[in-house]
C-alpha cells in the first residue's frame, strides 16, 4: 500500500483537561515518590548489590524523568493566532540541501516561492551543484553556496551553510527550511505576528511528515514533543528551535554573531600571549648562544608580549593591543632583516642559487619569506635566526583580532554542536531573548522510509544533544532562567535513558534464571507501592496524549537503548578526547538494494528478546518443580518482560517495514564527518 | 546609507551617514574590501552621521577589520553617536574596538 498522509493530528489541551492533567501529575510523582522512598530505604537487596543498584537507579531514573516532565507540561501554553504582523516586515527563505535530490529541493523552492508573505527565497546549497544552480537560476530563486573564505577551514555542516547566507543577505527576519519541507502559503502569514515582541527571536512551528503510514512503524511523526512538550517549554519561555520550519529575527541571530566575535577573540588572543611567554624564552635561548642580534630581536617581542598583557589588564581594547603588538614584532623584525638577508644571500650564492627566486619578504609582516627547497639549504647551514623568526610571525598571527581560524570572523549559528538548532537557541535564551511555539503544521516534509537511515538521524540528534550537555550544561550556563535550565535539561536527561534501560531490561532475567533478587521480596508491600504509580503514570500520558499516537515515541526511547548508549558514549569521547562523532548527513531518499532483514542494525535488541523469552520459559520451570521463585515474583516479572517484549517488539516491525515503491539499502549515504 | 570618501594622511576615510543596518551591511562590507583592494589597507569610518546602527552593521565593520588587518592595515571608528555607543557596549564590541572622539584623532593616532 503506498504510503498515505495521516490527518495532521495534534492535540489540544483544554484549561479544564490542564487542570486534570496537573492533578494527575502531581498524585503520580507523589505515589512515585514514596515508591522510590521504599525501594531505597527498605528493598534494596545488597546482597545482590551489582543488579540491586542499577535497578533501583534506573527507577530514580525514571522518577526524575517523571518529575521533569511534569515541570515541563504544568505550563502547557496555548498560544492561538498570532497578532497581526508588521506590515513591511522583510523575509529571507533559506532552504538548506548538502545532497538531496534536485528534484527534491526544487519542489520545497517551488512551495516557497508561492508563500503569500513579499520574501526573497535561496537555496543554500553545501554540496555546489551545478545542476542545483541550474535548478535555482530555472524558476528564479537565489542561489548560494560557500565562500573562497570556507576552503581549508572548519565547515561547520548546516551551521556553517546557514552563517555563510547570513552575511550575503539582508532579511530583517529568516525562514529556516529543510530541503524537504514543503511550507503552506500562509506560514508567514500566521507566524510574523509574534514578532510583534520586540524580544522575540524565534518561532518554531510542528515538523510534520507526509510520506509516514498510519502505523508510524519508524515512529517518525513527534506529536507528543510538537505539543504538549513545546507548549510546556514555551510556557517556560524555553521553546526549542528545531532547525527548519522556523522563522529568527536576523538582529537576534547576529548579536549572537558579535558577542560570539568577541569572546572567541578575547579567549585567542590571551591563551596565544600566555603560551608566546615560553615559546619566546625558548628562542631567546637559542638565538643567545648563536646570534646577539636575534637574541634583542626575540627580546623585543617578549617585552611586546608582556605590555600587550598588561594593557589587557588594564582595560585596554583588543584592536589597539594587538595593532601595536604586532608593530612591535615587524619593528623587532625588520631590524634583522636586512642584516639577515644579506648573510642569507651571500650564502644563496655561495651555494649558486639564485637569490631573487629562492628569498622574498613577505609585504606584510616585513619577515622574510623563504621558498622550501632552500630553507632546507640553509637549515642544514645551521642559519638559525630564521627559526626564531618563524616562531614569533606564528604567535603574531595569533594575536590578531581577524580569527583567522574561521571561515568568518561572525559565526550567529553555534558550531559547538552536530545539532547547531538546540545550541543556538540556548544561546538566545541566554542572552535574554524569547523564543514561541506556534502549534499548527504549516509546512511538511518526508520522514526516512527505512530503519538505517531513521537511526542515524535519531543518533545525531542525541550526539548533538549531549554535546551541548558536556560543552555548555545548561544547569550552569549564565543568563538562563531556572525554567529554562530545567527544559533544556530535561530533554539532555532523557537522552541517557539508554543505561536505565539495560537494568529495566535485564532485572528480570537474573531473578527467572538465577533467582537473583534486587529487592528483598516481590511481596504485597511491592505490589501495593509500585501498581498506583505505575497506572497513575499511565493515565497521566494517556492525559497528555489524549488524541494522538504516543506509544510509538515510548516504544522507541525504550527499544533503541543501545542507540543512545552510544550516543552517550561517543559525544563524551568526542567532547573530552577530541574524537569525530562519525555522524552522516540524514539522506531523505533511499537507494536501491537488496531487501533483507537488518539484523546488523538491531542485534542487541534481538538479543534481549530471546533472553526475555527463555528467562519466562525458565522461571515457570523452576516455579513448577519447586524451589526458590515465588508465585508474586514469578507474575510481575513475567508482566514485567510481556511489557519489555511488547515495548521491543516495534524493532521488528520496523526491520520488517517497507515502503511500497522502492527497496531499501543499508548504507550508501555520502558522509560527512564532524568533530 | 551615504559613503563618502576622503583622505588624510595616507588615510581613507569613509564618511558614513543615515541607517547602518542589515540593508546597507553588505554594501559597507564591499566598499571596505574594494578600498583595501586598491591598495588603502588604512581606514577610518567616520559614524558621526549613522542615526541607526544594528548588529549587521557591526559585522560589517568585524568583516572590514578583518580585511584590512589582512593586508598589515588597520580599520578605526570615529565620532559614533549615542545609539553605536550603546550598541557597542550591549554587544561587548567596544572591548575588541575603540571609538576614536573624531576623525582627527583616529588618523593622528597611527
Amino acid at each position: 500500500m503506498p504510503s498515505h498522509a495521516q490527518d495532521e493530528a495534534q492535540t489540544d489541551t483544554s484549561p479544564r483537561r490542564l487542570l486534570l492533567l496537573r492533578v494527575v501529575t502531581v498524585l503520580s510523582l507523589l505515589a512515585g515518590t514514596v515508591y522510590l522512598t521504599w525501594r531505597w530505604g527498605w528493598s534494596v537487596n545488597w546482597e545482590h548489590w551489582w543488579i540491586a543498584v542499577p535497578l533501583v537507579l534506573a527507577e530514580t531514573y525514571a522518577l526524575l524523568d517523571g518529575y521533569l516532565f511534569g515541570i515541563t507540561i504544568w505550563r502547557v501554553k496555548r498560544r492561538g493566532a498570532a497578532p497581526p504582523p508588521s506590515p513591511d516586515a522583510t523575509v529571507d527563505v533559506l532552504i538548506t540541501t548538502y545532497n538531496e535530490p534536485v528534484e527534491m529541493v526544487t519542489a520545497t523552492a517551488r512551495a516557497a516561492l508561492a508563500i503569500e508573505w513579499p520574501h526573497t527565497t535561496y537555496i543554500l546549497d553545501d554540496g555546489a551543484r551545478p545542476e542545483m544552480r541550474a535548478a535555482a537560476e530555472a524558476i528564479g530563486v537565489g542561489y548560494l553556496t560557500r565562500s573562497d573564505d570556507w576552503d581549508d577551514r572548519p565547515r561547520h555542516a548546516k551551521a556553517g551553510n546557514l552563517n555563510n547566507a547570513l552575511l550575503q543577505t539582508y532579511g530583517e527576519f529568516l525562514l529556516i527550511l529543510d530541503a524537504d519541507q514543503i511550507p503552506k502559503p500562509e506560514i508567514l502569514h500566521r507566524t510574523l505576528g509574534w514578532f510583534q515582541d520586540p524580544e522575540m527571536a524565534l518561532v518554531q512551528t510542528p515538523q510534520w511528515f507526509s510520506n509516514v503510514s498510519d502505523s508510524d512503524p519508524l515512529g517518525s511523526q513527534a506529536p507528543l514533543f510538537y505539543g504538549p512538550i513545546q507548549q510546556g517549554k514555551d510556557g517556560w519561555n524555553a521553546a526549542f528551535f528545531c532547525g527548519s520550519n522556523a522563522v529568527i529575527r536576523r538582529e537576534a541571530l547576529m548579536r549572537l554573531g558579535i558577542t560570539g566575535y568577541v569572546s572567541a577573540v578575547e579567549s585567542a588572543v590571551r591563551s596565544a600571549l600566555d603560551a608566546s611567554g615560553r615559546i619566546l624564552a625558548r628562542a631567546a635561548r637559542r638565538a643567545r648562544k648563536e646570534d646577539a642580534d636575534t637574541a634583542t630581536a626575540v627580546r623585543k617581542v617578549h617585552e611586546g608580549v608582556r605590555k600587550a598583557r598588561a594593557d589587557l589588564d588594564a582595560g585596554a581594547p583588543y584592536a589597539d593591543v594587538t595593532y601595536r603588538f604586532q608593530q612591535t614584532v615587524r619593528e623587532a623584525s625588520r631590524s634583522l632583516v636586512d642584516r639577515d638577508l644579506a648573510a642569507i644571500r651571500a650564502d644563496l650564492a655561495e651555494l649558486g642559487l639564485d637569490h631573487d627566486v629562492g628569498i622574498s619578504l613577505d609585504p606584510g609582516s616585513g619577515i622574510p619569506v623563504v621558498r622550501d627547497d632552500v630553507l632546507e639549504e640553509l637549515t642544514t647551514r645551521d642559519l638559525s635566526p630564521l627559526s626564531a623568526l618563524e616562531e614569533v610571525s606564528r604567535i603574531m598571527r595569533a594575536v590578531d583580532v581577524t580569527r583567522a581560524d574561521e571561515a568568518q570572523p561572525v559565526m550567529p549559528v553555534a558550531t559547538v554542536s552536530v545539532t547547531e538548532d538546540m545550541a543556538t537557541c540556548m544561546q538566545l535564551h541566554a542572552a535574554g531573548w524569547k523564543s514561541a511555539y506556534h502549534h499548527e503544521v504549516l509546512a511538511t516534509g518526508l520522514a526516512p522510509e527505512d530503519l538505517g537511515t531513521m537511526l542515524k538521524q535519531r543518533l545525531r540528534w542525541a550526539q548533538g544533544t549531549l554535546q551541548v550537555l558536556l560543552k555548555d550544561n545548561p544547569l550552569t550556563k549564565k543568563g538562563l532562567t531556572a525554567g529554562q535550565r530545567l527544559m533544556y535539561f530535561a530533554t539532555m536527561w532523557s537522552y541517557l535513558s539508554g543505561f536505565a534501560a539495560l537494568a529495566f531490561l535485564l532485572a528480570p532475567v537474573f531473578y527467572l534464571v538465577f533467582g537473583v533478587l534486587p529487592v528483598h521480596a516481590y511481596g504485597l508491600t511491592f505490589l501495593a507501592l509500585f501498581t498506583p504509580y505505575f497506572l497513575l503514570n499511565q493515565l497521566e500520558f494517556l492525559i497528555v496524549g489524549y488524541g494522538v499516537k504516543t506509544w510509538r515515541g515510548h516504544q522507541y526511547s525504550l527499544a533503541l537503548f543501545p542507540l543512545w548508549i552510544k550516543a552517550c558514549t561517543t559525544a563524551a569521547a568526542n567532547v573530552w578526547f577530541g574524537r569525530e562523532l562519525g555522524f552522516m548527513v540524514t539522506p531523505k531518499v533511499r537507494e536501491g538494494g537488496p531487501h533483507r532483514f537488518p539484523f546488523r542494525l538491531i542485534w542487541p535488541q534481538l538479543l534481549v528478546m530471546v533472553l526475555l523469552v527463555v528467562a519466562v520459559v525458565a522461571g515457570v520451570v523452576q516455579l513448577l518443580t519447586g524451589n526458590n521463585l515465588t508465585v508474586i515474583g514469578v507474575g510481575v516479572n513475567t508482566l514485567w518482560v510481556g511489557y519489555d517484549l511488547l515495548v521491543l517488539s516495534v524493532i521488528i516491525q520496523a526491520g520488517l517495514y517497507r515502503p511500497a515503491d522502492h527497496d531499501p539499502s543499508d548504507e550508501q549515504n555520502d558522509e560527512e564527518l564532524v568533530s | 546609507m551615504q559613503i563618502e570618501q576622503s583622505e588624510r594622511e595616507g588615510v581613507v576615510v569613509l564618511t558614513t551617514s543615515g541607517r547602518f543596518n542589515m540593508v546597507s551591511a553588505p554594501r559597507m562590507k564591499a566598499r571596505i574590501d574594494e578600498t583595501v583592494a586598491a591598495g588603502n589597507p588604512r581606514i577610518v569610518v567616520d559614524l558621526s552621521g549613522i542615526e541607526f546602527m544594528d548588529s549587521s552593521g557591526l559585522g560589517a565593520l568585524i568583516g572590514g577589520l578583518k580585511t584590512a588587518r589582512q593586508a598589515s592595515g588597520d580599520l578605526r571608528i570615529a565620532a559614533p553617536g549615542e545609539q553605536v555607543v550603546t550598541v557597542l557596549r550591549l554587544t561587548n564590541l567596544d572591548r575588541i574596538l575603540r571609538p576614536y572622539a573624531s576623525v582627527e584623532e583616529a588618523v593622528n593616532g597611527w
